[in-house]
């Protein structure tokens, strides 16, 4: 169990180094030059080569690398070329919208998603299968961000119930709320479509399985043989799926942010694209790949605690 | 039995399209390239079907001419990144060792780059471009058929006409090209129509993000993400590229399901 632990805590570490150095190469094998984006087509050909110097950019790349990776280790991801402040900064001030969109998408997804593909599975070959099976078809053929429009459509053009886009800043905790509820619905009904029908097929597997109809004849109800017997035994293609939507929500919060003009790390990374702001691109993606990663990382060890069967063959 | 209904609702709505596409290239109703002032903001019509955009261009045109691009971008990406990553996973397969190990933990490090990310690193070094979008696909697709044609092929390599052929003093490479990936083609078929359903998904979400298709090449997603900003004036233009993009990518989704319950029955059983 504990080198498990350590051998997978490793190849993560590993990973997000690996990351690191992709990024930054393609970051870097630039044909323009830095210091003409930021000071302008005017300026000197004195004043660039200053600035270069001061930025480094006349090292070698691996020095520069090094560089910046031992300043990210310390928490420096560097100066932000446009917004001219720390792009830690920037990260810190967005961070918070992104997370709560983030979270508030993977909970909705999961409750939606598992109830849902338990519902079908209840009723397996009924109407009820049929109609959220067909739903869950069309909801994973959707994309995200024109469900987002239909939502504005509907709940902000016509019945203006909830406001189209904007954050107010969570000083207005109520109007905070309310603004994201078309987002999370957004990226919850996209993702929980996928879920719905792992949970489903996986449920539908363990039902079949004798202890299920050893747990019927003893004449328990419907209800606890679901979460006592079947759940738990379904959990392991759940969480693998759950561990991958975590991946995609994340991303997804990229998309819908844009769509809805919520101000989070993916409106963010997008100004930064415009900017030419390529310290701040290069951070918010290297963030990205390792939270998807991180959720990778936490799904495997999830599997070992949900199946102690696995840490018997890990040890 | 529901998965003959699969695979022809699939068959059906990705033949609709193609059809659709080729026609574009030959005759759409109006030349969707024309301004038309007077015209703008047409409601549905005998003359124009769904009526016109912002601009005065037919949106059925439009619409036509826009399943082009997406068809093109989804068989080129999944082209290219399939082709590169069955390269991968064949080598894997046929040297096993440390050449397996290597490129199997390269391909998981591709993961962890999800479509978007990728294309955001392209835009942000090279600026927003078609070519950056379909490049960006083609690399998730690498990792992807990198898996899957390694596990595939590695069944094949335990079969007896293979030890056979090995007997015959047949090489690696030759073994490889014939006996190896013509046993698994038809895996490797099904998982390209699904991949082109998620390739048409990414191609229209990064063109609505501004990271495709620029003007004036029309697009689904960005005819969207022009819409939007007209939701309050003509909302009915925010639904038609939707709806299309729903087309294609359910089209393409259930024909690789129906082809993949074909190739393999056991699983549609399993499934059922």
């Amino acid at each position: 169990m504990q080198v498990f632990l350590i051998k997978r805590t490793l190849g993560f570490l590993t990973t997000i180094l690996a990351i690191s150095v992709i990024v930054f190469l393609v970051m870097n094998v630039l044909p323009g030059d830095p210091s003409v984006t930021i000071l302008g087509i005017d300026s000197s050909e004195d004043a660039r080569a200053a600035l270069r110097a001061q930025l480094g950019l006349d090292d070698p790349i691996w020095q520069r690398y090094l560089h910046w990776i031992w300043g990210v280790a310390q928490g420096d991801f560097g100066t932000s070329y446009f917004f001219r402040v720390p792009v830690g900064e920037l990260i810190a001030e967005r961070l918070p919208l992104t997370l709560s969109l983030a979270a508030f998408g993977t909970l909705a997804t999961v409750v939606l998603g598992i109830v849902l593909g338990v519902i079908a599975a209840a009723n397996h070959g009924r109407a009820g299968d049929w109609i959220i099976m067909l739903l869950s078809q069309l909801g994973i053929a959707i994309p995200a961000f024109w469900l987002s429009m239909l939502l504005v459509l509907l709940f902000a053009v016509k019945l203006r119930w909830l406001p189209p886009g904007g954050f107010p800043g969570w000083d207005e905790p109520v109007a905070a709320l309310r603004s994201l509820i078309l987002p999370t619905t957004a990226l919850a009904l996209v993702q929980s479509a996928v879920l719905a029908r792992v949970t489903r097929s996986s449920a539908l597997e363990v039902m079949r399985l004798d202890f299920v109809r050893t747990a019927r004849a003893t004449g328990m109800t419907r209800g606890r043989i679901l979460g006592r017997h079947i759940l738990p035994n379904a959990l392991v293609p759940i969480v693998t799926i759950v561990g991958m939507q975590v991946a995609a929500v994340v991303t997804g919060t990229i998309v819908i942010e844009n769509v809805f003009y919520l101000p989070g790390l993916g409106r963010l990374v997008f100004q930064s694209i415009s900017n030419r702001d390529l310290f701040t691109v290069q951070a918010l993606v290297v963030l990205f790949a390792a939270i998807v990663v991180t959720a990778n990382f936490l799904v495997d060890i999830a599997y070992v605690l949900i199946d102690p069967r696995l840490k018997g063959r890990l040890s | 039995m529901t998965r003959a209904i699969n695979l022809r609702i699939g068959a059906g709505l990705v033949l609709v399209l193609t059809v659709a596409a080729l026609l574009s290239l030959v005759w759409t109703p109006y030349d969707y390239t024309v301004l038309s002032v007077t015209q703008k903001f047409r409601p549905p019509s005998a003359d124009h079907w769904l009526g016109t955009d912002q601009l005065g261009r037919d949106v059925v045109s439009l619409l036509m001419a826009a399943s082009v691009n997406s068809l093109a971008v989804a068989f080129i990406s999944v082209g290219i990144g399939g082709s590169i990553g069955t390269a991968l996973g064949l080598t894997a397969s046929a040297f096993g060792g440390w050449v397996e190990t290597v490129i199997m933990r390269v391909a998981d490090l591709g993961f962890a780059f999800p479509a978007l990310l990728f294309a955001i690193m392209l835009a942000a070094a090279f600026g927003p471009s078609l070519t950056n979008a379909i490049l960006a696909i083609a690399f998730i697709n690498v990792p992807i058929f990198t898996r899957v044609a390694r596990g595939a092929a590695n069944q094949i390599w335990t079969r007896d006409y293979v030890l056979a052929g090995r007997a015959a003093g047949a090489s690696q490479f030759s073994l490889t090209i014939d006996h190896v990936l013509p046993n698994i083609s038809a895996t490797l078929i099904v998982q390209a129509t699904i991949e082109f359903a998620v390739a048409i998904l990414a191609e229209a979400a990064l063109s609505y993000l501004g990271l495709g298709a620029q003007p004036p090449m029309p697009s689904w997603g960005r005819m969207l993400n022009e819409a939007q900003t007209l939701m309050y004036l003509a909302p009915q233009l925010a639904i038609y590229p939707g709806l299309c993009i729903i087309a294609a990518v359910l089209g393409f989704g259930l024909l690789g399901d129906g082809l993949r319950d074909i190739s393999d029955p056991r699983l549609a059983r399993a499934r059922a």
